[in-house]
């Protein structure tokens, strides 16, 4: 991959920023996420919450299903490849899609290796839970990073944590001095031109969105408020009473994210939210695959 | 001089940045409530239009900021902030303010694969870097609007007295002459005392 083209990639990321990306799953609710005021919607055959209950394989979307969404929108249009799966990858590029999601909601495709992404041209956006998952993935290739928090519970405590942990991390590395950063690097398993730049910047190297539980309009402010660029709802929205008007809501919650009085208006007859379920609940830990 | 810059999504942080290497003055518009605070100019970031059309609605914020860009505001934007100046959008409704004569075509290049990088000329700066996210470029210009850069024939920016935009990011390069560009313009106004 040319360096132009990864920072063309990063640069896309940087427009998002501020914004709300949203899952769906038919042209029509692409639609509704669109008007309601999406920076961009994520293409998938069902979304977490649904992934979750069927169990199973879960795989890429069939290719005609995200075209139709492509064509529903103008707004960038991203989908989701199973962790490794460098075949799914490429038929997405061969559709043109803006974002790539190496996404651990799926099932994995390697238990062991990551895509190399810096083979495509395509940007890729991957989770992480901590500092060291997400520079190795930017080692790999990926334009933007998001927390992975627990996808399809409506459950925030993960994405918190994971967004915690990294921004408690990343204060260390600033504060540690130079030649300390080798040591680092080996513990942390990342290349040290990267944890340089984070020492020398106290942010990643590329954008940094939320996701895994957003469900509130007070879920995007707080993730917002503890440092993300942006957020994205999977399942929170249309699996809620009122897409429309939550999705509404949670727009304007991400741009005015410190103003609680605006935040309280917008939490107000919602309708019902998404039922959610602890993460005491679950059986299956998406977070927990691709480290 | 204080400049505002719409924060309601997209790359606002990046001119920010810019702004700062030229010591100039500006703080983010967000609400209704900051269109309160008086600034001399308008940047609109790169970003989703759409996002922006809405959210300038939403947030009852599009009358204000309308009449004061209609009013002589001077006011810069970069793709998005483009789209949501010009006063036709190809194929489909112009959210924004409608207040450049101009006819834009949005995603113009087509989906993140085409979008690219060049260097051209941009009148009275020289060559500049340029960098182009799911960019749109100007297809029609009005008498009343000056042509500054052409890329493969297609305009790229444009200034209609004080509207200046583009359909690049400065802001995503180190390169500080557009938004110098832009500051001057504002002066030139400034002096004449038309904001004060």
């Amino acid at each position: 991959m040319e360096e132009k083209r990864y920072e063309l990639n990063k640069n896309l990321a940087q427009m998002l920023k501020g914004g709300v990306i949203m899952d769906v799953t038919t042209p029509e609710q692409a639609r509704i996420a669109e008007e309601a005021g999406a920076c961009a919607v994520m293409a998938l055959e069902r979304i977490p919450a649904d992934i979750r209950a069927a169990g199973g394989v879960s795989r890429m979307s069939d290719p005609k299903m995200i075209k139709g969404i492509q064509e529903a929108v103008s707004i960038p249009v991203m989908a989701k490849c199973r962790i490794g799966h460098f075949v799914e990858a490429q038929v997405l590029e061969a559709i043109e899609i803006d974002y790539i999601d190496e996404s651990e909601v799926l099932s994995p495709a390697d238990d062991v290796y990551h895509i190399d992404k810096t083979k495509f041209k395509v940007p890729f956006v991957c989770g992480a839970r901590d500092l060291g998952e997400a520079l190795r993935r930017i080692s790999e290739g990926a334009a933007m990073i998001r927390t992975k928090g627990e996808p399809g519970t409506g459950d925030i405590v993960q994405a918190v944590r994971h967004m915690r942990a990294m921004n408690k991390e990343i204060r260390r590395i600033q504060n540690i001095s130079c030649d300390e950063l080798f040591e680092a690097a080996k513990q942390l398993q990342v290349p040290v031109d990267l944890l340089r730049f984070v020492h020398e910047n106290g942010t990643l190297p590329v954008v940094n969105f939320a996701a895994g539980g957003v469900a509130t309009p007070a879920d995007a402010a707080l993730m917002m408020q503890l440092g993300a660029e942006g957020v994205f709802v999977g399942s929170g929205i249309f699996k809620s009473g009122n897409p429309a008007k939550r999705a509404t809501a949670i727009v304007q919650a991400v741009t005015n994210y410190t103003d609680a009085r605006l935040i309280a208006e917008l939490s107000e007859d919602l309708g019902e939210a998404m039922v959610g379920i602890n993460e005491s609940e679950i059986e299956l830990l998406m977070a927990e695959r691709g480290k | 001089m204080k400049i505002g810059i719409l924060a309601l999504q997209g790359a606002f942080a990046e001119h920010g940045k810019m702004l700062d290497k030229l010591n100039a003055e500006h703080f983010e518009i967000r609400n209704r409530m900051d269109l309160d605070k008086g600034f001399d100019g308008l940047i609109i970031p790169g970003g989703e239009s759409t996002v922006m059309g809405k959210l300038l609605r939403d947030l009852d914020m599009y009358d204000n900021l309308k009449d004061k860009v209609k009013n002589g505001l001077p006011v810069f934007g970069t793709c998005a902030g483009l789209l949501l100046l010009a006063g036709e959008v190809c194929g489909e409704p112009a959210l924004g303010f409608r207040t450049m004569d101009i006819m834009v075509k949005r995603n113009a290049y087509g989906r993140q694969l085409g979008s690219f990088y060049a260097e051209e000329e941009f009148s009275g700066i020289g060559k500049i870097p340029m960098t182009f996210i799911r960019a749109p470029y100007i297809s029609h210009i009005s008498e009343n609007v000056e042509c500054l850069a052409r890329v493969d024939g297609k305009i790229v920016a444009a200034r209609q007295g004080r509207q200046l935009v583009t359909a690049f990011h400065p802001e995503l390069s180190d390169d500080l002459r557009v938004h110098e560009y832009f500051l001057t313009m504002m002066r030139g106004y400034h002096n004449k005392d038309l904001f004060s």
